[in-house]
């Protein structure tokens, strides 16, 4: 192809080589730095362990939970996919902020919509890194297959895939719209999700007047859903509709709230500022 | 508004930060293939200017074409056909100058993208750390790095903030003879924003001297010599920034 048919195919609405570039982009950074592949896997197989031993510990000594066989080491893979996805998708993200490249990117002919898909492409590639070898871990310490939950193990990867990047799409707009001074929430909004989406433990739990937020947030049917599989042997179909319909609302609005924060960024003019 | 000529054309245009008017009002338009200077001290409005040329940032009021197209509701039109260097825009450090090069050679859709790597190499003289991670390099090669990236897909426009700060003589005199072949070779447009005079003099056909927000003056380098009777742009600058002309005129 001539540079000037290139270059003409340039301002198409989506283009994948972009895409490709960015994914290329991140790609690289990860094979040039050791300690970025291990944070991939520490953290996780830390939080496996320390689960499943307690796990272990109760199963022994309480009956129900010798029937909930799994039910925290699955609850504790599960919400890694949820916090891992998030936050694989906001590093990526914040890489660009803390290399003073956003400038470069913004000028460029990316699109905001290949930025983003970019983004939860290396959120998939991070999890896989992080998330395989602890599953793995998980089978031989504990005898707890991941995989054997088959299908239903797609149907809760899906849904909380799409919340962790819907927030991370919200949050990468805050942060440039405001600066690296709101950093912070792409390392702690998720734990705002933890005790409210019910991961370990049933909604029920909750004082009533709460039951009605967790009911609103996609995560919560999943973790319901995979106690009912992992304690009653039941696959809840109902609950993975409610999640995905909610997941549908919650990510337009996220991508909405993104272009509307991209668009104040360049307002007030802070996207050629990465400080705080 | 009908400039279909100029590379870039601004028409009154202002930019309202709260209530500092960063751009009060300015008008001017950029032939093709000339190198144009926006002078001014600190805070003069050149940096914001330029982010709206590029896009980067709304207009409260006015208009900005860049190739026709108008900034930024449809700067995709033109994106591939622009770039810029600025010292307050990295490069991933991590990268090597080979993958940078890669990643933007494809963002910008250039074609037989590994042969302009190698031609870009050899012209700015990079072709011994190509290899090597971009942080790891000395100023002057980063800013050679970063020229390099400017102009991966051969810009029709090409915007410069300060390209040659913090470099030694040596290296900038060399970035500006590199500057000067690019821009003869491609008939390129070239708006470059700076505080060396003496760089300015020697690339610039015509100078536009900002002050406030404003545009204070704008002329070719010997007619802004000749008018304020100096030997040099840098007391040209002196006289502006320092409110001189006027004094004089009033004096008058």
């Amino acid at each position: 192809m001539s540079i000037k048919s290139e270059q003409a195919s340039a301002h198409v609405t989506f283009s994948f080589r972009r895409v490709g570039a960015m994914v290329l982009r991140y790609w690289y950074l990860l094979r040039s730095s050791w300690p970025r592949l291990l944070e991939l896997i520490y953290w996780p197989a830390v939080q496996m362990l320390m689960w499943g031993f307690l796990q272990l510990y109760i199963s022994e000594n309480a009956g129900f939970f010798a029937r909930a066989g799994g039910t925290f080491i699955g609850a504790v893979l599960l919400w890694d996919i949820l916090f891992r996805g998030q936050l694989g998708f906001s590093i990526s993200f914040l890489e660009e902020m803390w290399a003073r490249n956003m400038g470069n990117l913004m000028m460029s002919p990316l699109r905001p919509v290949e930025f983003v898909t970019a983004l939860m492409i290396m959120s998939l590639v991070r999890l896989a890194i992080g998330m395989v070898p602890v599953s793995i871990l998980a089978m031989a310490f504990f005898g707890f297959n991941l995989y054997g939950l088959g299908f239903a193990l797609a149907v809760f990867f899906l849904n909380l895939i799409l919340t962790s990047w819907a927030v991370g799409i919200l949050v990468s707009g805050i942060v440039l719209r405001n600066g690296m001074g709101a950093e912070s929430m792409a390392w702690t909004i998720m734990f705002l999700l933890l005790p409210l989406t019910c991961v370990y433990y049933p909604v029920a739990i909750l004082p009533v007047w709460l039951q009605p937020v967790a009911w609103s947030l996609p995560p919560t049917y999943v973790f319901e859903g995979m106690r009912a599989l992992l304690i009653d042997h039941v696959f809840r179909a109902d609950l993975m509709l409610w999640a995905f319909g909610l997941n549908i609302v919650l990510f337009a609005g996220a991508v909405f709230a993104f272009l509307k924060l991209l668009d104040s960024a360049r307002k007030q003019g802070s996207l050629m500022q990465t400080g705080e | 508004m009908s400039v279909p000529q100029s590379a870039i054309a601004l028409h009154r245009l202002v930019k309202v930060y709260k209530s500092t008017r960063a751009v009060d009002g300015i008008s001017f338009a950029v032939e093709r293939g000339s190198v144009t200077a926006l002078l001014g001290g600190n805070g003069a409005g050149k940096t914001t200017t330029i982010a709206m040329i590029m896009g980067l940032v709304v207009p409260t009021e006015g208009l900005v074409r860049v190739l026709g197209a108008e900034m930024p509701r449809q700067r995709n039109r033109v994106l591939h056909r622009m770039n810029f260097e600025s010292p307050y825009v990295d490069m991933p450090m991590r990268l090597t100058v080979r993958q940078n090069l890669r990643v933007f050679g494809k963002l910008y859709g250039v074609a037989a993208l590994e042969d302009r790597i190698r031609q870009l190499a050899s012209e700015l003289d990079l072709t011994e750390f190509v290899d090597r991670p971009t942080g790891k390099l000395s100023s002057g090669q980063k800013t050679r790095v970063s020229l390099a990236k400017a102009l991966i897909n051969r810009p029709e426009v090409l915007l410069l903030d300060e390209p040659t700060a913090s470099l030694d003589p040596d290296t900038a005199d060399w970035v500006r003879s590199r500057l000067q072949d690019y821009r003869r070779e491609r008939d390129a447009t070239i708006l470059l924003a700076s505080h060396n005079m003496a760089e300015v003099e020697r690339m610039c056909d015509r100078v536009i001297m900002m002050k406030r927000g404003r545009v204070e003056d704008d002329d070719t380098p010997p007619n802004l010599l000749a008018r304020y009777g100096r030997h040099n742009l840098e007391e040209v600058f002196l006289d502006i920034a320092r409110g001189r002309r006027e004094a004089r005129e009033a004096a008058q």
